[in-house]
């Protein structure tokens, strides 16, 4: 049976990714339970969704179907979506408020914390059927999730060893997060994305500020992110998370055309939009950066595009297809002028994004592409090979490395199969 | 212009919209609007919940023009050919020269290599008014129900 240990990684600086990886029916078994269950943070929910008591989201961790709710005494607490009795679904809408939970199979009834508190016809009927005597409600409780919150983002884990949600992010992650959710947020709405690819495609994908400029041309084209911008990428100890920064204003003209002068592409400066408002970056941080994509290992992404702050959950739906789940935002404070910039911006970004749209693309393309290559590798040098570190530049995919080498020990592969 | 003619003229504004998405002719297309037209797309997920979030949005008539614009010269997308299939058309005139209509749509999407999928169905909320006795939409509000958007939204819906 083929697993991650036994796929072929002939760098030790995970410069070469071997395809099958991306495909693997049994590999993609292996993920589901040493990484989304394993000892990792995964992304739930911002606690701005779910406010009051009572309050619940639906959501998936890796393709295992969790609800988030908001117990009495104002803790958030996550579960596994499923019944304990015979395994059903427990709440199926996205989102809304709740006293108990109750299976529509059979009647049970779960309180907020997850813990059974009814189950119709325990005693039976006129002394016949039912529980029996000895069934003890107290012992029956829904599997539940270890849930910590940094700043109001709600991350969960299913392992017990998972180290403690601060240290897990790191000081450059943090510090991230302290910047963007410096204040109480006010949600704008939701995006959903579905892309027929495998799940570490679209991490790939947000860990590549190569591609950024190159791909998604009309960034390029209207300066919101070019290569040769004043930017970079910084990542956790373990190199599992990343943040790529960039700002705008800073970019090169002539060097920007020298460099895209041998491509196919229209790189022109001289392109204007008749309606340039979305472009305009209304500067709300102390820093200049106007344009961050941080990537949380196994499955968020957070990104400030100019004044568009949203972030993106990976959903995956089998090692071919994941959900992309975006969760737009803004801040309590904001003024109508500001949420209508923030709404308009939103034109970026998304399934019909203007700057992002190609992602979804370019995952499919890999996807098809690699089928019948699975004992072939993809190359990862942009940027430079051997160490993995932080750096100041843009031409780079550097963070990729980053992602796989947490991926390979989560995966428990053997150090020595590097050869 | 009399009500019925006036009705007639919704009806093929909507129909030609349609038409001029799936014939690939969006330099025409964004001539059926006015010039402080409202476009956009919107996620059933968040006008059920509430929430102002567009899936896309266009607050004048030049904002249509550089979707257009971006579409031919800086964006990538899934090549493909799209047919929409316009239901029955419910027009009501407002006052004189305004019109609401609705009318639900399906969206399949052909690629290169012949294949067909469903890639939205929803409904049109129109505001169409008349400029020298040509209709055009004021606003076009499409109500996605296929908010898990298959892949990307790249041509207009």
């Amino acid at each position: 049976m083929p697993t991650a240990m036994s796929l072929e990684w002939p760098t030790d600086d995970f410069s070469r990714i071997p395809f099958a990886a991306y495909l693997d029916e049994d590999i993609y078994v292996e993920e589901q339970e040493r990484i989304f269950r394993g000892p990792v943070w995964s992304y739930l929910a911002l606690e701005a969704e779910i406010p009051d008591t009572g309050d619940f989201i639906t959501t998936y961790v890796g393709d295992t179907p969790v609800l988030v709710n908001r117990q009495r005494d104002g803790k958030v607490s996550a579960f596994v979506n499923r019944c304990m009795h015979r395994g059903s679904m427990l709440k199926r809408e996205c989102r809304g408020n709740a006293t108990m939970h109750q299976c529509l199979y059979h009647q049970w009834a779960y309180d907020l914390t997850g813990q059974l508190r009814a189950v119709p016809f325990a005693k039976g009927h006129m002394g016949r059927g039912g529980l029996p005597p000895d069934f003890d409600m107290k012992s029956v409780k829904l599997t539940s999730m270890r849930v910590e919150s940094y700043r109001g983002v709600l991350f969960g884990t299913f392992s017990d060893e998972t180290e403690s949600l601060p240290e897990y992010l790191g000081d450059n992650v943090r510090a991230e997060l302290d910047r963007v959710f410096n204040r109480p947020i006010s949600l704008l709405g939701y995006q959903r994305q579905r892309i027929l690819g495998n799940w570490k495609l679209y991490n790939d994908n947000v860990r590549d500020p190569n591609h950024g400029a190159l791909l998604h041309m009309f960034h390029a084209t209207f300066g919101l992110y070019r290569p040769t911008q004043r930017g970079g990428v910084k990542m956790d100890d373990r190199h599992r998370h990343n943040i790529s920064y960039s700002m705008m204003g800073t970019s090169d003209d002539d060097a920007d055309a020298e460099a895209f002068a041998g491509t196919q592409k229209v790189f022109d400066k001289g392109f204007r939009l008749e309606d340039p408002s979305m472009l305009q970056y209304d500067k709300e941080y102390p820093d200049d950066v106007s344009l961050t994509i941080l990537s949380i290992f196994p499955n968020m992404v957070m990104q400030q595009i100019t004044n568009s702050l949203c972030t993106r959950q990976i959903q995956t739906r089998g090692p071919g297809e994941l959900e992309l789940y975006w969760t737009y935002f803004g801040y309590a404070d904001d003024d109508e002028k500001m949420t209508q910039h923030r709404l308009n911006q939103a034109n970026l970004v998304g399934p019909g994004g203007l700057v992002s749209m190609e992602d979804g693309e370019a995952v499919e393309m890999v996807h098809r592409a690699v089928k019948r290559e699975q004992d072939e590798h993809g190359i990862v040098e942009i940027g430079g090979k051997g160490e993995i570190a932080d750096h100041d530049y843009l031409v780079t995919e550097i963070p990729i490395r980053g992602f796989w080498s947490y991926y390979y020990e989560l995966m428990g592969i053997e150090a020595e199969q590097a050869a | 212009m009399g009500a019925s003619s006036e009705r007639d003229a919704v009806v093929a504004l909507m129909i030609d919209y349609v038409h001029l998405i799936d014939e690939d002719r969006l330099e025409d297309w964004v001539e059926l609007f006015t010039d402080d037209c409202t476009y956009k797309i919107l996620s059933r997920e968040n006008v059920d919940a509430g929430y102002p979030l567009e899936l896309l949005s266009c607050h004048n008539k030049g904002m249509v023009r550089d979707r257009v614009v971006s579409l031919r010269e800086a964006n990538l997308y899934n090549l493909h050919t799209d047919k929409h299939v316009l239901g029955m058309v419910r027009a009501q005139r407002e006052s004189d020269g305004v019109w609401t209509a609705q009318a639900n749509f399906s969206l399949y999407q052909s690629t290169l290599e012949g294949e067909t999928d469903l890639f939205a169905v929803g409904t049109y909320r129109d505001r169409v008014v008349f400029n020298d006795g040509r209709a055009l939409f004021a606003e076009k509000i499409v109500v996605n129900d296929t908010f898990a958007v298959a892949r990307m939204l790249s041509t207009p819906i």
